[in-house]
């Protein structure tokens, strides 16, 4: 995509209609686009663009408020009691502050990602250049940016591009988080509309982000065989000074390994990571190891492992800094975005700085330039291991046994169970703890998200999670598991063999589990999700927290779903894409299926390729733990493409759902863009964003929303199959809604025939047809008189 | 009676929920009500007192007033296996989704509720459901039988121990089954 600035200076120009004097005319950026295929109808869409695509989503998948609060305080009118039908001083009722609360959440979330975009773009090209081409995958992958060519309708072939492509962003950033202000939008389906604008530009950040990680820094590029790397507190090797590297934005940790490799100390010196910069790092450097998703940090630090711990962004605790300086390790912020109140030192000479943190002169620095960063951290970490020696803060279990029964002794006062997200039985296990045993601490390990909010609560000052990590030590220095690097894209190739199997419902969906880790029991529910889906042959794919958490579970012979399963995107295929800004591979996938399997036209085309996903590509995202208004914004992106997102319960907090009425059958209606009649198409899919109450309601619930119109005979009776044998396995019975999703009697699995029909019958089912479905009337070929 | 959240951040608003001064009260809201029904989560299974499971306090308590009750997640299995039909399997979402429609007939096509019971949901998730029903079902009445207090509900307990919250459990059914 070459562009031009051009600049035109007129002195003095005569024609027939009079005398232009000093006119000037400059022209930013002409954009030469050589790309054959012809522009579709919303290229760089504004926030109405796409608007009526929304109301036909909003219209079938209603937002369900749940508000998490009665008022509503976001200016000196309020606080403003919303209760009920009341309207605040603005106006504003509460369905509409409700979609505007979640709005603004999708715009952080999106701000949060395209800034990450924009640092990481702007340092690619500092360091490569701004030609440097964009390559995700060779010869295997032609359709570099499937977001990116769908919303924009541009081909990014260089760095360079993607500036451009991160204007608009940024730009529609703005104006959806203008319209958040008091006295602007009132309508909650227009808020709805601006989310799912919220959630399409998110997704193009994050993919604009990805690819140019992918190119610039060699990481596996599509590559389903990307390798197997380290993950688990077991894993570091405590012989060495040890890196730890916490957040999103990868630049600073690749300069460390970059320093450690020029410098011959590649091997001397461990580096790992938590959250998505540890995927990105095992991506560029596979010896690198990963600790664990965000509710590892706590631990981690407290652990006294880490001799330097670097910060970039995104997910980091705020208080790393208060408790790296409990352990007298030193810290080194990157971002802008957090500072945490350290001096700006980028500027000053690396021994210098090196200096004050080796004699802890100061706790930490902020390094704005990531080369240095790289020096600096690996620099200190060399001087200062031998001086910590690994210093801790967890306590013995003498110790925590006395300080327990200080607590016992205050009696029961719930303050830290009440804390507690997931209600922890925290006073019992202490109580325990003061008579001799660890054992009920222990067993809180597995569901404690660790955020410490125990101990912020506790009245005796308890260090409640420490305790628990010392119960678990034996646990935490097991956890020795292996996850494959983030692959990256899907590869056009796998597209072309899976495409068809998918649309026509053979294989009976895409289940990507992504997201944080605030789950209600513990990480081993995705795992078991996990596997149980990969086992049945659905195409399963993992990004972020959740592709960690995924990995920390063995079988019963000791290997890890990532061991067991092939990182190929087919059937009974486990796939991790990669970190947060990875999950456009998993929404560019569906795009590619239409563009590439079923050949519709890509190139700014959103709401054909979206009217297609919604009715055939059996898609379903599961955030199990999703806890972050980046969350808010990924699930958006995914609906506003047809693809329902299901979350655990802590989702609930999210404030609102989009949920269809599978009772209302006038909301089930599609058109056959062969004939141009409206046929019912059932429930399929059910909802758009949904909370689960437990694994077994969500493991139901995603066989249940993989069903699409247009899935075949054959399909659908694949899809009822693993639909029927969920709900009898984990409810106990048969689904109570079947002839909702029976068109014809070739839907009906062979070996439940006769159990079936009898329900059929019973509930008076009359056969439908399959059609070629769609809810856009100008997609249909041929209209009846 | 005033009352805190269980899970004390969970500040809600200006319109909090009624303490139940005794339990023999639900039982008489209960009693009065003309279209109630009950729903239970997947917590009550795992909840006991001893020997004595609370999910077969909920199956007497329902047999007693013949309260329609609907298994949310995927508990529906548990009721059977101890010899109780519920009326239906629906998830959480999917109820409360209902509750909030004026126009939906019930389980039983006689038109809407005005009473919902809830038992045995995630705290915390049960708090947002009490809260969307609170705000968009003008018309229904929310009782919340669980152990802590529930400020979005109608009616809830304060914070109970486990011993008295059976106990009030058992009062409750002996006054229901009370003509």
């Amino acid at each position: 995509m070459p562009k031009k600035a051009a600049h035109l200076k007129i002195k003095e120009l005569k024609t027939d209609i009079g005398v232009l004097k000093n006119l000037e005319l400059s022209i930013g950026k002409i954009i030469e686009e050589r790309w054959e295929e012809p522009i579709g109808p919303t290229p760089f869409p504004s926030i109405t663009d796409l608007r009526e695509w929304d109301f036909k989503l909003l219209q079938r998948y209603k937002p369900f408020y749940m508000p998490f609060c009665d008022v509503c305080c976001l200016c000196t009118y309020g606080k403003c009691d919303l209760t009920g039908n009341k309207r605040g001083a603005c106006g504003i009722d509460m369905a509409a502050q409700q979609s505007r609360f979640y709005l603004l959440s999708c715009c952080i979330g999106a701000a949060a990602h395209a800034a990450h975009a924009r640092h990481l773009v702007e340092h690619l090209i500092e360091r490569y250049g701004r030609r440097f081409p964009i390559d995700v995958g060779g010869v295997t992958v032609e359709v570099e940016a499937p977001i990116t060519r769908l919303v924009c309708g541009i081909r990014p072939k260089t760095l360079g591009d993607l500036e451009d492509v991160l204007d608009y962003v940024e730009s529609q950033i703005t104006h959806l988080l203008s319209s958040t202000h008091t006295g602007q939008e009132g309508n909650n389906i227009d808020f709805e509309s601006k989310i799912l604008h919220a959630g399409m530009i998110d997704h193009v950040g994050m993919e604009i982000a990805d690819i140019a990680q992918i190119a610039a820094y060699d990481f596996p590029k599509a590559d389903p065989e990307a390798p197997l790397v380290d993950i688990g507190f077991g894993v570091i090797d405590l012989q060495k000074p040890v890196i730890a590297c916490i957040g999103h934005n990868v630049p600073p940790a690749v300069e460390i390994v970059n320093y450690l490799k020029t410098n011959g100390l590649y091997g001397k010196v461990e580096v790992c990571g938590l959250c998505c910069t540890a995927h990105d790092l095992t991506r560029r450097s596979p010896e690198a190891k990963i600790v664990g998703p965000i509710s590892w940090q706590l631990r981690f630090i407290r652990s006294g492992v880490p001799d330097i711990i670097v910060i970039d962004e995104q997910c980091v605790r705020v208080d790393s800094l208060i408790e790296a300086q409990k352990i007298k390790t030193p810290v080194i912020v990157t971002s802008n975005k957090i500072c945490l109140g350290l001096q700006n030192r980028t500027r000053d000479p690396v021994d210098k700085i090196v200096a004050d943190l080796e004699e802890a002169r100061v706790p930490g620095v902020l390094i704005l330039d990531p080369v240095k960063a790289g020096e600096v951290a690996v620099r200190t970490a060399v001087k200062v291991a031998p001086k910590r020696k690994k210093f801790k803060v967890i306590p013995d279990v003498s110790e925590i046994i006395e300080r327990a029964k200080k607590c016992a002794s205050i009696g029961e006062c719930n303050d830290c169970r009440r804390a507690c997200p997931n209600d922890l039985p925290i006073p019992e296990a202490m109580i325990e703890a003061a008579n001799g045993s660890l054992n009920k601490l222990a067993d809180l390990y597995e569901e404690c998200v660790g955020c410490a909010r125990c101990e912020s609560a506790c009245r005796a000052g308890m260090t409640i999670h420490s305790f628990i990590i010392k119960a678990a030590e034996k646990k935490l220095k097991e956890e020795k598991f292996k996850i494959r690097a983030g692959r990256g894209a899907v590869q056009d190739l796998e597209i072309r063999e899976v495409g068809a199997p998918i649309v026509l419902g053979e294989i009976p969906g895409v289940v990507a589990f992504v997201g944080c880790a605030n789950y209600p029991h513990g990480g081993k529910e995705v795992a078991e999700m996990c596997s149980e889906f990969a086992k049945r042959r659905y195409i399963v794919v993992a990004s972020g927290c959740s592709a960690m958490s995924i990995a920390m579970y063995k079988n019963g012979e000791g290997k890890t779903p990532y061991e067991i399963y092939p990182g190929d995107f087919k059937a009974g295929g486990l796939s991790n894409v990669g970190s947060c800004v990875s999950n456009p591979h998993i929404s560019g996938a569906a795009v590619k299926i239409a563009s590439i399997f079923a050949r519709r036209k890509l190139r700014a085309n959103y709401e054909e390729i979206a009217d297609y996903i919604l009715n055939r590509v059996g898609a379903v995202g599961v955030a199990w733990g999703a806890m972050s208004q980046k969350a808010t914004s990924i699930a958006s992106g995914f609906w506003r493409l047809g693809i329902p997102v299901i979350v655990g319960p802590h989702g609930s907090k999210y404030r609102r759902m989009l949920l269809g009425r599978k009772d209302h059958k006038d909301d089930w209606y599609a058109y056959d863009a062969r004939t141009g009649d409206r046929v019912y198409v059932g429930p399929a899919p059910e909802h758009l964003f949904y909370t689960a109450e437990t694994k077994e309601e969500a493991m139901v619930m995603i066989a249940k929303l993989c069903m699409r119109p247009n899935d075949t005979t054959k399909g659908r009776a694949i899809k009822l199959t693993n639909y029927i044998d969920l709900h009898k396995r984990l409810y106990g019975t048969m689904p109570d809604d079947i002839h909702l999703f029976v068109r014809t009697a070739a839907d009906i699995p062979i070996m439940m025939k006769e159990e079936i029909m009898k329900i059929l019958k019973k509930k008076k089912w009359k056969e439908g047809r399959v059609p070629d479905p769609t809810l856009l009337p100008r997609l249909i070929r041929k209209r009846k008189e | 009676m005033s009352a805190v959240p269980w899970q004390k951040a969970e500040i809600p608003g200006p319109k909090k929920a009624l303490v139940f001064a005794k339990p023999e009260v639900v039982a008489t809201k209960v009693k009065m009500a003309k279209r109630p029904i009950l729903i239970v989560g997947h917590e009550i299974v795992n909840t006991s007192l001893g020997e004595e499971k609370v999910i077969d306090y909920i199956i007497q308590m329902a047999k007693t007033v013949e309260i329609p009750v609907v298994a949310t997640a995927h508990i529906f299995g548990e009721f059977v296996k101890r010899g109780f039909q519920p009326a239906t399997w629906m998830s959480l979402m999917d109820i409360a989704n209902r509750l909030q429609d004026p126009e939906w007939k019930g389980l039983d096509g006689k038109g809407q509720y005005d009473l919902a019971l809830f038992v045995g949901i995630p705290y915390y998730m049960e708090w947002t459901i009490l809260s969307s029903l609170k705000h968009f079902s003008p018309d229904l009445t929310t009782i919340s039988l669980g152990r802590f207090y529930q400020p979005h509900a109608t009616c809830s307990f304060s914070n109970l121990s486990l011993e008295y919250w059976i106990e009030c459990l058992k009062v409750i059914i002996s006054e229901l089954g009370e003509k």
